[in-house]
């Protein structure tokens, strides 16, 4: 019945690319951070304030004719894009000087100008006061997911093991922003979803394979720190992959059929999968020998566990026990 | 591991039965549901604003409004206050940086004044238990013989608080007026006013929650012209304000009307819309308190022939002529309506104004079309992704990929059942995160499968490699899930709407996956393990 195999037993020297899969991933964060510093990211309504609205014409309408029909409103700044069919486009109004009130405007001119020939599927109008509370709320919550994972994981495991996985995950975070900045994607309220997802996700896979480091730590206590890491890493190889398979194919479904609302936070999802089970591997691990997480010691000031094999033995035999 | 007590094995499967029949209510039509018997769980859930479609829109209290009126009508007591006998000479009454502020002429009546200002420093009551009583105003002075009233901090804070509750008194009245279904209205931080409305036309709402709907009768001041009084200045104790500049067919027009009401929205007992019986115009008819009846008899015949002013919010509705005294206490207001705006202004008149203005801070409306295509592309997306799953874990795991694949099942089950029996709202995020539980849900599987692998390769007997499998992978399964779990609720604390079903069915999504795959696919795999008493690693 089984018809794929996933690799089992592979030795594959994981370790050995660390630098230079270290270096890649610096070169992408600071890429990535320059891309933001220098284009920013495209906020949407929730952070900056403005309006949308998407409509859905009888019939495909050229978005030029829109375009100079609109601009004739003077609403300033003015985008309008197709949205998923060209029947449907989504128009996105920057904010109106003169506060709350002025907001409201918008959408009475677009209503007063197309509400006899489209169909209204959604308005979003987001004043200043609120886009200012959203964007701090968003910002917190990220830094305080962060925090709240580190206390956990310091928790659970040594303090090493936290910072490694806050780092890492700290990285994922980066690498998606630098996503939204390359692509100019909407970011908005769901992207921070994406981006708290991506988080839990990366986080999920970091500790994984952390449990495993810890697991080998107490097993081989005189094996080299980069032969324990490729130890532990090909063990979890196959889970790494399947979870990531099976999660990517749900998150395809999603893009391809989930429609186009949801369409940015899957796509910075499906990225944030990818980034996170590379990192796992190649900055999670190797930040555990950075952080210095077992000092060269070179045994005998262990007794109990001079020989690897006579460990895992013990480890085997005292399992019916614990059953 | 592999053994379970027949009571584990009882309370498993009746907790996957309990999660059946919470989500049948979701498959059955309402009419079946009324026919069933009352002890099985009939709650559907709800879909969220983004599925149906409706209306999400936030208020904030204009407070500047509220503050702005308040000294207003205090500038005004203050006056009648130092008019009384004995009268005291004052100057420069007025609304100075958010306070009253009005100088004495008379040193020597300044105790005398200070002590009549007193009165109105308005204490609040704070609570039934006890607490010092707050005082709305504060009143202090200055060297020259000024004295001020200004707010305080706390009196403000409760006229506030206490502002939200009406107003949400009276949208809601307003609403249920609408016989729209079941709106949500509800306190939104310290002065805000959330109302979330499924389906229909978001317009007619706003109009109808947005509307302060303050009605006052005036007695229009004939002396001067309202075009030449907005050039010089109006009367000591009178205004101008100008008829509705949405008029297509008149300009807006201004009058000088008297600063003091005849008549406000808080005598009036009923409003209803109706026709004139000549024009056929469109009209809303009212009906007056006893006193408001008496007060209205008095001042229409002292000046019969005189225009008077019907104003709606700082804009005057019509000003018709008095023609005869008006004593019958009824009335009606016309003003070329539409049907639509004269039954909607009864509507507003019957609720009462508002006690502040509503600030619109916030909206997201989505129409029924776009619900329903979010509904089906998400419907299309999750059977596409379990099929996907599904087939990926058979091809890899073979006949334990089936087990996992009826955990998933069950995982999906026991996650709607859940999202039912707690009400909770579906959102579009929120499908996703059922699609995106789908994904990581297997890991658990996953995690285990591999384990027993290890196990096996490790040289032990395929049960006891089975056993230890399951016992091993749960510590990992647990701090992994606890991680996203953290993730999930902060964002559940953070989110609004959308993003809330989002962290709502990823956070459950998390506990029923815990679930199925540490207590329910152990058990499928413990009943074949006794019953095959396999010799190979199955997996």
């Amino acid at each position: 019945m089984k018809l794929l195999t996933l690799p089992s037993d592979t030795n594959i020297p994981f370790m050995r690319w660390r630098v230079p899969a270290v270096a890649t991933s610096l070169v992408l964060c600071v890429a990535s951070i320059a891309l933001f510093l220098i284009f920013g990211m495209n906020y949407g309504i929730d952070f900056r304030g403005g309006s949308v609205v998407e409509l859905r014409f009888e019939e495909p309408v050229p978005i030029g004719e829109l375009r100079s029909d609109i601009g004739s409103l003077n609403l300033g700044d003015v985008q309008i894009v197709e949205f998923g069919q060209p029947t449907d486009v989504m128009i996105r109004v920057e904010e109106q000087p003169g506060g709350e009130e002025a907001q409201q405007r918008v959408v009475i001119a677009l209503r007063d100008m197309f509400g006899e020939v489209a169909e209204f599927r959604r308005v979003e109008v987001v004043g200043p006061r609120v886009s200012g509370e959203l964007a701090r709320a968003g910002a917190i919550a990220v830094v305080a997911a962060l925090f709240a994972i580190m206390a956990y994981i310091w928790l659970r495991f040594e303090w090493h093991f936290a910072v490694g996985a806050v780092l890492t995950t700290l990285h994922d975070v980066i690498l998606t922003i630098g996503l939204y900045s390359a692509t100019q994607l909407d970011f908005n309220l769901t992207s921070i979803a994406a981006v708290l997802t991506i988080v839990g996700y990366s986080l999920n896979d970091t500790v994984v394979v952390y449990d495993r480091v810890r697991e080998n730590l107490r097993r081989f206590k005189r094996m080299s720190m980069p032969e324990l890491l490729n130890l532990s890493i090909n063990q979890m190889l196959s889970r790494t992959l399947m979870t990531s398979i099976t999660t990517v194919l749900a998150l395809i479904a999603l893009f391809i059929f989930g429609g186009e609302v949801i369409r940015s936070f899957t796509f910075a999802m499906i990225w944030g999968v990818v980034v996170g089970t590379f990192s796992s591997i190649f900055i999670a691990a190797p930040l555990l020998i950075t952080l210095n997480l077992r000092p060269n010691r070179t045994g005998g000031d262990d007794p109990a566990a001079a020989d690897d094999e006579s460990a895992a033995g013990e480890a085997a035999a005292a399992e019916p026990a614990r059953s | 591991m592999l053994h379970f007590a027949r009571w584990q094995i009882v309370l498993i499967v009746l907790t996957v039965v309990v999660g059946i029949l919470a989500v049948l209510p979701n498959l059955l039509p309402r009419s079946v549901l009324a026919d069933m018997p009352g002890w099985l769980p009939k709650q559907q859930i709800v879909l969220g604003l983004d599925l149906q479609g409706g209306a999400y829109l936030l208020y904030q209290v204009d407070k500047e409004d509220y503050v702005d009126k308040r000294l207003r009508a205090v500038t005004n007591e203050v006056r009648q206050s130092l008019r009384a006998e004995p009268r005291i000479g004052y100057t420069g009454l007025g609304v100075v940086d958010g306070g009253v502020q009005v100088r004495v002429r008379d040193a020597n009546q300044l105790d005398e004044a200070r002590e009549r200002l007193s009165e109105l420093t308005n204490p609040l009551n704070q609570s039934l238990f006890g607490g010092s009583a707050v005082d709305e105003f504060e009143l202090t002075e200055a060297s020259n013989a000024t004295l001020r009233l200004a707010f305080t901090q706390e009196g403000l804070d409760q006229r506030i608080r206490s502002i939200v509750d009406q107003s949400i008194e009276v949208v809601r009245r307003r609403i249920d007026e609408l016989g729209t279904t079941e709106p949500s209205i509800q306190r939104e931080g310290e002065d805000r006013i959330l109302v979330e409305a499924p389906g229909g036309e978001p317009e007619q709402l706003k109009g109808l929650v947005g509307t302060t709907a303050q009605l006052t009768f005036h007695l229009v001041d004939t002396s001067i012209s309202g075009e030449e009084a907005m050039r010089t200045r109006p009367p000591a104790g009178t205004m101008v304000l100008t008829t509705s500049e949405d008029d297509e067919f008149e300009p807006a027009r201004p009058y000088v009307l008297e600063e003091s009401p005849l008549l406000s929205g808080e005598d009036l007992v009923d409003a209803q819309p109706g026709f004139d019986q000549q024009t056929n115009e469109p009209l809303v008819t009212f009906r007056l308190t006893t006193s408001g009846a008496r007060r209205f008899g008095e001042v229409t015949s002292r000046n019969v022939g005189t225009p008077f002013a019907i104003v709606l919010d700082d804009e005057i509705i019509s000003a018709p002529v008095i023609r005869e005294p008006i004593t019958g206490g009824s009335g009606q207001i016309s003003g070329s309506f539409s049907v639509q705006a004269a039954n909607d202004l009864s509507i507003l008149l019957r609720a009462g104004a508002l006690p502040a203005g509503l600030t619109l801070v916030e909206e997201r409306t989505v129409g029924p079309g776009l619900g329903a295509d979010s509904i089906a592309a998400g419907e299309t997306a999750a059977i596409v992704a379990a099929v996907l799953v599904a087939l990926s874990m058979i091809l890899v795991y073979g006949l334990f990929g089936v087990f996992a694949n009826i955990a998933l099942v069950t995982n999906i089950v026991l996650l709607m059942g859940l999202l039912s029996l707690l009400g909770a709202t579906l959102t579009l995020p929120g499908i996703a995160g059922i699609v995106l539980t789908m994904g990581m849900a297997v890991d658990a599987n996953v995690l285990i499968y591999e384990r027993i692998r290890e196990e096996g390769k490790a040289g032990r007997t395929p049960i006891l490699a089975i056993d230890t499998g399951f016992a091993r992978a749960f510590n990992t399964i647990l701090d992994a899930n606890v991680t996203t779990l953290i993730a999930a609720v902060i964002l559940f604390q953070l989110g609004s709407g959308p993003i809330r079903g989002f962290a709502v069915t990823l956070a459950l999504g998390i506990l029923t996956t815990v679930f199925t795959a540490f207590l329910f696919t152990r058990l499928l795999v413990a009943l074949w393990v006794r019953r095959k008493r396999p010799t190979a690693i199955p997996v």
